[in-house]
């Protein structure tokens, strides 16, 4: 690290051999049961294949053809688009809100921390169980209690409408989460220094001066998490559609992984299904390094706040 | 803090109902849920939000008479082995990250990091083709493989990046002493990497308990291997919308990681938010 101890390193030679021997049990695991499987999607994205047992059969770009005129396989790719989209905003808009008020470390605001998280540590299984009866139509949770106060005539049509369903998962999958990103915005308020945001307000900023001039450049690294990992989520929430929605009504909740699901394990097309994983795979990398860049732009602005 | 003196009354008046009313919103469908597992069927749904009188304790019987106890004996061999399995290859590997140089450390990290780019859905068709060709579909030991498989990456990702900040002069003064690289893993690196360790531990407890995909699609045929979160969902194909023997068994099943949330909160919010890394 100094000078000094440069001298003597030692320089001990690092048996690279026998270090690279210590990840192999994790390489063995995670190469054959993880990587190789990828690995193997793309390949068999090129073939036609009805499953174990069935012999493939080399189809080149066919499947990849088809997916262009796959009328419900666009309509998946344009559901898991629009839920991804929501989510991050609703989610983003909302932690951030609630995060301002809970920053300092006061009795409550730690408990209200603890309270927000407490749905991430739930099964989506019991998650979904406690939605399908909380948007229950006939005598769930929002009828009872449109009932009591008297709104006994509205019925809204959460799930059961091709418009409103995928709305409805959305705020699930908030309810669900958010409770973690509140916590990585706190962290990321609570570095930015006080001395800063005091400075600004006694120059006469107004309070949303110093938030989206001061506030929201220098949070950008908890941004950036956020967006991240709530896009990773919304990308992968098959179980709650599995449980809620199982798609519907009429695919308006088909999300990707499900209907590639539903296209290997119903459908019993195995190939077709690796290919649209292909291009699962291919819309996520493009969505997360659009994210990135578009949020690049809003570190280099805090980078002129934080000299 | 001392911006304290800035803030009108009723900025914090507004604040406090924002919060208020943003608990309620995850209190009531969980008191729903408690009070609900202690009604009837026709209890629950003419008055949903009201305390349950008399309690019922019938619902738990029932759902403990539909094969809880076999779930949850599976839930703690699948749960337990693939946390277990995670940790002990990940903090090896996380220590060879640590103590290799140059582009070897970046490799190796990097071969791991790749696979946190891929969603869990992009590979599960063709791991449970591979698993079938070689009949581990059906077997516990599927089961906690492939759990393990798709954990790795992540918690490489947390321990690698711990144990890299470990100070360097440890490790040479360590190799100076003659301790050979298994006894710095085992003496220096895991003891100082323990508080990152409980933070991964707890948050792939929490993953794998909750699992439903792995369990649903590596367990075909046999319904006595199933896990809670599996048993759950067969479960709703039997009782359909008899939400209080479902609710009882959404209690019982969640029981664990509520014990242990409460308990170890500081490690839950450590792990689950150096989770939130990924990606």
């Amino acid at each position: 690290m100094t000078a000094p101890t440069m001298a003597k390193p030692s320089r001990v030679k690092r048996p690279h051999f026998s270090l690279f021997a210590f990840a192999l049990p994790a390489i063995a695991v995670y190469g054959a049961f993880f990587v190789f499987p990828t690995l193997r999607t793309l390949w068999y994205g090129f073939m036609n294949w009805q499953g174990p047992s069935t012999q493939p059969a080399w189809v080149g770009l066919e499947n990849y053809k088809s997916l262009i005129d796959d009328s419900v396989f666009r309509n998946s790719v344009s559901v898991s688009l629009k839920f991804m989209t929501v989510v991050v905003l609703a989610q983003v808009a909302i932690s951030l809100f609630y995060s301002v008020k809970l920053v300092k470390n006061t009795k409550t605001t730690v408990f209200l921390r603890a309270l927000y998280f407490f749905p991430t540590i739930l099964a989506s299984t019991s998650v979904a169980f406690i939605w399908a009866f909380v948007y229950d139509p006939a005598s769930g949770l929002v009828r009872s209690v449109l009932d009591l106060i008297g709104l006994k005539s509205y019925s809204p049509s959460m799930l059961g409408s091709t418009h409103t369903a995928l709305y409805f998962l959305v705020i699930v999958q908030i309810w669900f989460h958010i409770g973690q990103m509140i916590l990585v915005f706190v962290a990321g308020l609570q570095q930015i220094p006080g001395e800063l945001l005091e400075a600004a307000s006694i120059d006469g900023a107004t309070r949303l001066q110093v938030f989206w001039k001061i506030t929201w450049p220098l949070l950008a690294p908890a941004t950036a998490i956020v967006v991240a990992y709530t896009t990773f989520q919304t990308f992968r929430s098959f179980e709650l559609v599995y449980n809620l929605t199982e798609g519907g009504p009429a695919d308006a909740t088909r999300v990707l992984s499900f209907h590639i699901y539903r296209q290997a394990f119903e459908a019993g097309e195995y190939g077709l299904a690796a290919s649209q994983s292909v291009v699962f795979m291919v819309i996520v990398l493009a969505v997360t390094f659009l994210q990135r860049r578009a949020l690049r732009l809003v570190r280099s602005d805090a980078r002129v706040f934080a000299p | 803090m001392s911006l304290d003196r800035y803030e009108s009354r009723s900025f914090r008046y507004r604040r406090n109902t924002s919060l208020a009313v943003y608990a309620v919103i995850i209190t009531v469908p969980i008191l729903v849920v408690v009070f609900g597992a202690l009604k009837t069927q026709s209890d629950i749904f003419r008055n949903p939000l009201g305390p349950p009188v008399p309690p019922r304790t019938q619902n738990f019987s029932d759902v403990w008479k539909a094969n809880l106890p076999r779930a949850f004996r599976n839930s703690a061999i699948v749960t337990g082995c693939s946390v277990v399995f995670t940790i002990v290859l990940a903090s090896l590997t996380g220590f060879a990250v640590a103590r290799l140089r140059g582009w070897r450390s970046n490799l190796l990290l990097g071969f791991f990091t790749l696979g946190l780019a891929v969603p869990a859905q992009v590979s599960i068709v063709q791991q449970y083709a591979l698993f079938k060709d070689l009949h581990l579909t059906d077997t516990l030991v599927g089961l906690i493989l492939v759990e393990t498989a798709v954990t790795l990456p992540v918690a490489v990702f947390i321990l690698a990046g711990f144990m890299k900040t470990l100070p360097g002069e440890l490790f040479e003064a360590a190799i100076v002493d003659g301790a050979s690289s298994w006894r710095l893993y085992r003496s220096i690196v895991m003891p100082l990497s323990l508080p990152s360790v409980a933070a991964v531990t707890t948050f792939l407890f929490v993953i794998h308990w909750n699992d439903l995909q792995y369990p649903l699609l590596f367990l075909p045929t046999r319904d006595d291997l199933w896990t809670l979160p599996r048993q759950l969902v067969g479960l709703r194909g039997e009782y359909l919308t008899n939400y209080p023997v479902l609710f009882a068994g959404v209690l019982l099943a969640s029981t664990p990681v509520v014990v242990a949330y409460v308990l170890l909160q500081r490690w839950f919010v450590a792990g689950m938010t150096s989770g939130a890394v990924k990606g």
